[in-house]
């Protein structure tokens, strides 16, 4: 097996991961290359949800009685393990969500719906980039033909990278939000946080920042960021699908309005007015997604068990790698940085004129799993003049030897449709 | 290997060699797309009487919705439009079968080369490939002929 400086002990960590042993297609050794789509998830993720539906299953935050109080202290218990994750100053910056869809469309509402010195309206920008998530393009889409509000861009420069020569001009005394992805989830990029927080603090813009592909995958530090907001979601990141999370920063949340309505949320309510409960259940209305937030929390046990700096350090090493041997694949071409410099481990290429649904579908012949389309991100695929990209996406179980599982597929795949 | 049973060699002459492709004068346009894919159509149709005269197309997508495109210009130009919805149905109810239909016969006379779709019935993700044209060509025939019940995008 090749062995790499920085690799993770791969062979027992496998061993936590019960579905890396299926095999599908008649007898193919499963490759799970689309990580950056889901993760998979540890026996102690699947012991965790399972043993809270065996012996604690209650609803929070309403009961007395003893499963009540215990389904509660593991629910705020997960917060707790969220919080300290993301070295979040309080618990109490930390809304849990259905995903990160969820929590961008929630800080977009947010704004929607403020007073000053917040308000989004006709008058006021919104800045977005060319690279980001359809999560993180349509809420604000959405917000500003609500309002009025424009909507502007940073684009792309041929490397894969934020073209921010023009940042003067994007962000400006009317920009009120810049949100933008921390890791590119079809390019791979890592973006410069600081150069963009530091025009958006000059101007008093507030800042939210995607961290859905950057969660899983290194040590995430919201007070480093300096950003007002993150977002990311639980089920990239070994935890179960149905919870994500918003951080946003303590004051912000006291001042802006609630979005969803329900109970859970409230102080009192009358007939003619209601008031809110404090952030963070302001901000959660019904009952929420308790056994994944117990499951997330789990998650994170299980990431830290291993060490998030341990974790990009692998898959930094597993870039580099896939990196270089995918450049020797003739006709091959990386959409994204083509190093792994200020690189996450998604990586996105075309191969010749062959269409991402064949390359992907002889692929999972093969039993390699890897993602084909524009992965809702189709402003990338214009710019990049491309209709689609395979995608291949790498997590701290993975290996080597599954790159190189790739490659060959790869071959297969040319000789196929040569 | 199970591959063979999808990209049929009929299948891949047509993706490499399609029939009747880029645009020309039609009496309706239609543009549809697979939002899961990002596969592309835009087809016109043109009618004489109750004939098809010409379907024409530019697209972009896979080996299979770009084969299906031509094997169905191929298929239905210079038919009545009666025969031709009936090769249409015959296709849809083909596609949707999860591979359950064995062409007999019968199917195959009335599909011709689009019986060696058969097997891309059976990868659930790849059917909205292979009707993506023909869904628009639906689409386009009820607009170019009324367009009362014209039907939107496929996906």
């Amino acid at each position: 097996m090749t062995q790499l400086p920085g690799l993770l002990d791969v062979e027992a960590i496998r061993k936590d991961f019960p579905i890396l042993d299926r095999q599908v297609h008649d007898g193919q050794k499963l490759v799970y290359l689309d990580n950056a789509a889901t993760s998979q998830k540890p026996r102690q993720v699947l012991d965790a949800l399972s043993e809270y539906y065996e012996r604690y299953n209650a609803n929070v935050h309403r009961g007395v009685h003893v499963l009540a109080e215990e389904a509660t202290a593991l629910y705020e218990g997960a917060r707790d393990k969220v919080a300290a994750f993301i070295n979040a100053p309080s618990r109490d910056e930390v809304i849990f969500t259905k995903n990160a869809s969820e929590s961008l469309n929630l800080v977009a509402n947010m704004l929607g719906w403020a007073d000053e010195p917040y308000r989004v309206d006709a008058e006021t920008e919104i800045v977005i980039t060319e690279m980001e998530h359809h999560s993180n393009i349509v809420p604000w889409q959405l917000l500003a033909q609500r309002t009025g509000a424009k909507l502007k861009w940073f684009g792309l420069t041929d490397d894969g990278r934020l073209d921010l020569s023009n940042i003067d001009e994007i962000i400006t005394e009317k920009t009120k939000i810049v949100s933008f992805v921390l890791v590119s989830n079809i390019l791979g990029t890592v973006n410069p946080v600081e150069a963009i927080v530091r025009r958006a603090q000059e101007v008093g813009a507030l800042v939210c920042i995607d961290a859905s592909q950057a969660a899983p995958h290194m040590p995430l530090d919201v007070q480093a960021l300096q950003a007002d907001f993150v977002a990311f979601t639980g089920h990239k990141m070994c935890g179960p699908t149905g919870i994500g999370v918003l951080w946003g920063r303590q004051e912000l949340l006291e001042d802006l309005p609630p979005f969803l309505g329900g109970g859970e949320m409230i102080e009192t309510v009358s007939m003619h007015s209601s008031t809110y409960a404090p952030a963070p259940h302001k901000f959660e209305a019904g009952t929420p997604p308790i056994a994944q937030a117990v499951g997330l929390g789990a998650a994170i046990d299980y990431l830290n068990s291993i060490g998030m700096d341990k974790i990009l350090a692998h898959e930094h090493a597993l870039t580099e790698y896939a990196v270089r041997k995918l450049n020797e694949v003739p006709d091959l071409r990386i959409i994204g940085p083509t190093t792994a410099e200020d690189r996450g481990a998604a990586i996105s290429f075309t191969l010749g004129d062959i269409h991402p649904h064949d390359v992907g579908q002889v692929l999972d012949e093969q039993g390699i799993a890897v993602r084909v389309g524009h992965h809702c991100a189709r402003p990338v695929c214009l710019r990049y003049g491309i209709p689609a990209t395979t995608r291949a996406s790498f997590y701290l179980y993975s290996t080597p030897a599954e790159i190189d599982a790739l490659v060959e597929g790869l071959e297969h795949v040319r000789n196929f449709f040569g | 290997m199970k591959l063979d049973s999808m990209y049929q060699e009929v299948i891949l002459d047509h993706y490499k060699h399609p029939h009747g492709r880029g645009l020309r004068d039609g009496d309706a346009e239609v543009h549809h797309v697979n939002p899961t894919c990002g596969d592309e159509i835009t087809l016109r149709v043109k009618y004489d009487g109750t004939t098809v005269e010409d379907v024409s197309y530019e697209g972009q997508g896979c080996s299979i919705s770009q084969a299906s495109a031509s094997v169905l210009n191929e298929l239905l130009v210079g038919k009545d439009l009666s025969d031709a919805q009936q090769i249409q149905e015959t296709f849809l109810e083909l596609m949707q079968s999860k591979g359950r239909i064995e062409p007999d016969d019968a199917m195959e006379e009335v599909l011709e080369d689009a019986v060696a779709f058969a097997g891309v019935s059976k990868y659930p993700a790849r059917v909205k490939c292979a009707l993506l044209s023909w869904m628009a060509w639906k689409d386009a025939t009820a607009q170019a002929l009324g367009g009362a019940d014209a039907e939107r995008k496929t996906a």
